[in-house]
């Protein structure tokens, strides 16, 4: 981690991409049937690159990057196939020892709820140093010098003072820098950021996503940001992934993806959005029904039960990502593929 | 309770326009400490806070954590005491109501809970939690109540057939409807919605809110609607109000209050909520607000945003702003705000959405729409799906009898 360009560290590239996550299905073995989650799901992630996964509640984006840490709880949950390429090593060929070795230093984590990821009876200043020690095996004065120093980066005031505080004497947004000091402690080359702002204010969210985009940027770290806000992947993303009922139906650069968006889904998310940029309407158009449940989904398009636009194909084949123009912009659709019959 | 009273309550004038009245509201709570349990100060969650609900009309109330909105919706319908103030319902002071009379009154007004987990009773079934009200307010008995029952859940867009189904066999966007149709049992006039959409996924959160709409019009309701997102108040309200810190700072029609917001911290609030448009998110201007909202037990003086205001530091921190607490004050018409600089804060362009005119991207291009068209000219029995749906029953999910989702 030697800095030669002040400000910006030089990041060692030993692949490509720094993620590459191709072909992976995580399910759940439940009583009730097997629960395909995630279901052959395929992606990368370039060095420095912040990513969104956005959908909704169940569509299988906390599954993808509990995944990648593997960190889906067995039993019930298992990847029952695919690749995990992170920075060129195959994660899910990794021991025990080896993937704790890789969570924490070379992937950094930050969750939504900061109150239920921080130990309650650990002060912060041990919750940060401790991987510190664990992976950089600093000597105790240097890590608290570390730890001051990552505290004062992500906006704590008076930070000398407060390494014997406990979380409950923080406010939510400051347990959230101090996820994100925790995260960055031990320089990851990613962050996998799991709505790290939806239990806050919208004041205190943009200043977390302020900071994570300033020191993203400054380290050179790769972001995985999951969100359900449409907003948050506009304002922070350099491409965006959607994803709907465990499959990535669309993906592009995020003025591809608002610009000309191209499956009825993602449509319809952004319409049944009330904006503030907009005039006021009447009424929101919106999506009907649910997503589907993920046992055993039918061989056809996961959408069509919701979408407007469906017509027989939908219901017999699901179609598979297709280009829409450029390299990066990809959708599932039958009905927006070139000569489809909204296309 | 007639003993905190401030001023006569002869000097109140009812105007027939308005349904509820909040005058010079305070709801404290008291902060014991100590094995005596001394009171050692207060938390102001509401401090003097005045304003009025029209009939008919959707008040929004919007603000961060910790404000006071939900405190302010309770103490409307007087499921808080205030500490002192009057809440005039109809130009009754509910303060002066109890036992039968203030029973009665009740029955004009409902509340619509944010957790659809958390507020229907799991042991309860679908048709006792919506009768439960109707049996409080012997309002109807056997049949009669069942066919009203049915009714209800028709109208909230649920099929009257699952009255013995329980809550657990709903998702989230139903048991809201659950708790919708519980409110209206009662025929109220007002109804309290508290954050009603807050816990839900974007998809539902726009029926549930179109299903708000619709009802208000045909019902001719009036609602008080907290809420902390800025881009849902707008949508679903006639008038704005915004808290910080248990007071109104800035109250005005949505057109005026979002385009040319007077008091700073709307300006940031707005500046802070993310537009799904890359390139508005490119050229908009942040005011990041720095630090966290102070204690409600010892408020700033004066003013109580100067602490964070970018406007103050902006102005070279005038004295004012620390010594005198800015009334709400008309900018024009009947937009207020609470700034002795509401007229700078007006002059920037910080926090305002919608720049350059640029015309909004919504999802589904042109194209599509008009392929819907011309499909749906076909077949006129085919929805006008074009126009945005409208009540209808949403797909419920086919359970068995153990709550387990059928193939």
């Amino acid at each position: 981690m030697s800095a030669e360009e002040p400000g910006r560290r030089n990041v060692e590239r030993k692949a490509e991409h720094l993620l590459q996550v191709r072909g992976l299905s995580t399910h759940f073995f439940t009583p009730d049937g097997v629960v395909q989650a995630v279901d052959d799901v395929t992606f990368d992630v370039g060095y420095g690159e912040t990513l969104g996964l956005v959908g909704e509640s169940g569509c299988g984006k906390s599954v993808t990057a509990l995944s990648i840490a593997r960190l889906v709880p067995d039993p019930p949950g298992r990847i029952v196939a695919g690749q995990i390429l992170f920075d060129g090593i195959d994660i899910l060929k990794l021991d025990d020892d080896e993937v704790r070795k890789l969570r924490g230093k070379e992937i950094g984590f930050i969750f939504q709820d900061p109150l239920t990821s921080l130990n309650p009876t650990l002060t912060i200043g041990y919750q940060i140093a401790e991987s510190i020690r664990e992976h950089m095996g600093l000597p105790q004065k240097a890590a608290r010098d570390r730890v001051v120093e990552l505290l004062s980066k992500v906006g704590i005031p008076r930070a000398k003072d407060r390494l014997n505080d406990y979380p409950f004497q923080f406010s939510g947004g400051m347990r959230q820098r101090v996820m994100i000091a925790i995260a960055l402690s031990c320089d990851p080359k990613l962050i996998l950021a799991d709505e790290p702002t939806t239990a806050l204010d919208v004041t205190i969210q943009a200043q977390i996503l302020e900071l994570i985009q300033t020191l993203s940027s400054e380290f050179h770290t790769a972001v995985l940001m999951i969100t359900h806000d449409l907003g948050i992947a506009a304002g922070m993303c350099h491409r965006v992934n959607v994803m709907y009922a465990g499959r990535i139906v669309e993906t592009g650069t995020v003025d591809e993806l608002f610009e000309r968006p191209q499956m009825p889904y993602a449509w319809g998310l952004l319409d049944s959005l009330p904006r503030i940029d907009d005039v006021r309407g009447d009424r929101l158009r919106t999506i009907e029904g649910m997503p589907p449940l993920l046992i055993r989904p039918a061989e056809a398009c996961r959408f069509n039960p919701r979408c407007i636009y469906a017509r027989d194909v939908c219901r017999e084949k699901e179609p598979s990502l297709t280009s829409r123009g450029t390299d990066t912009h990809m959708a599932r659709c039958w009905g927006t593929e070139p000569g489809g019959w909204i296309s | 309770m007639t003993a905190t009273l401030e001023r006569p309550a002869a000097a109140y004038v009812h105007d027939k326009k308005n349904i509820v009245e909040v005058d010079d509201l305070k709801v404290h709570f008291p902060i014991r400490s100590g094995i005596f349990k001394t009171v050692a100060g207060s938390v102001k969650a509401v401090d003097g806070v005045t304003f009025e609900v029209r009939r008919g009309e959707t008040l929004g109330l919007v603000g961060e954590s910790g404000c006071g909105k939900s405190t302010i919706g309770r103490a409307m319908i007087r499921l808080r005491e205030p500490t002192s103030g009057h809440v005039y319902f109809d130009g009754t002071d509910l303060g002066s109501l109890g036992g039968e009379a203030l029973r009665k009154l009740r029955r004009k007004m409902q509340i619509i809970f944010q957790d659809p987990y958390g507020s229907l009773d799991p042991r309860m079934t679908v048709g006792s939690i919506v009768s439960e009200p109707i049996e409080t307010h012997n309002l109807a008995r056997g049949q009669a109540k069942r066919d009203r029952v049915a009714e209800l859940l028709t109208l909230v867009g649920l099929d009257p057939k699952y009255v013995q189904r329980y809550p657990h066999e709903f998702s989230g966007g139903q048991r809201q409807r659950i708790g919708v149709a519980r409110a209206l049992a009662v025929e109220p006039e007002f109804i309290v919605c508290d954050e009603p959409i807050s816990a839900l996924d974007v998809s539902i959160q726009a029926q549930v809110l179109n299903l708000l709409t619709d009802l208000r019009k045909r019902l001719g309701l009036t609602y008080l609607f907290v809420a902390h997102d800025l881009s849902v108040v707008k949508h679903i309200s006639d008038r704005v109000a915004v808290m910080y810190l248990g007071k109104v700072v800035e109250i005005g029609p949505p057109d005026q209050l979002y385009a040319s917001p007077g008091h700073p911290y709307t300006r940031a609030l707005l500046s802070a909520v993310p537009v799904p448009d890359p390139t508005a998110e490119r050229k908009r201007k942040r005011v990041i607000l720095k630090g966290d909202v102070p204690s409600p037990v010892n408020p700033p003086p004066g003013c109580r945003f100067h602490t964070r205001c970018w406007l103050y530091e902006r102005l070279g921190k005038p004295e004012n702003c620390k010594t005198i607490d800015p009334p709400l004050a008309e900018l024009e018409g009947e937009h207020r705000a609470a700034c002795h600089y509401a007229d700078e804060a007006r002059k920037t362009d910080v926090g305002v959405a919608h720049i350059d005119d640029r015309p909004v991207r919504h999802g589904t291009p042109d194209s599509a729409l008009a392929w819907l068209k011309s499909e749906n000219a076909e077949d006129p029995a085919t929805v006008d799906a074009t126009a945005a749906t409208h009540l209808e029953a949403p797909a419920v999910i086919e359970t068995t009898d153990a709550g387990v989702p059928k193939e």
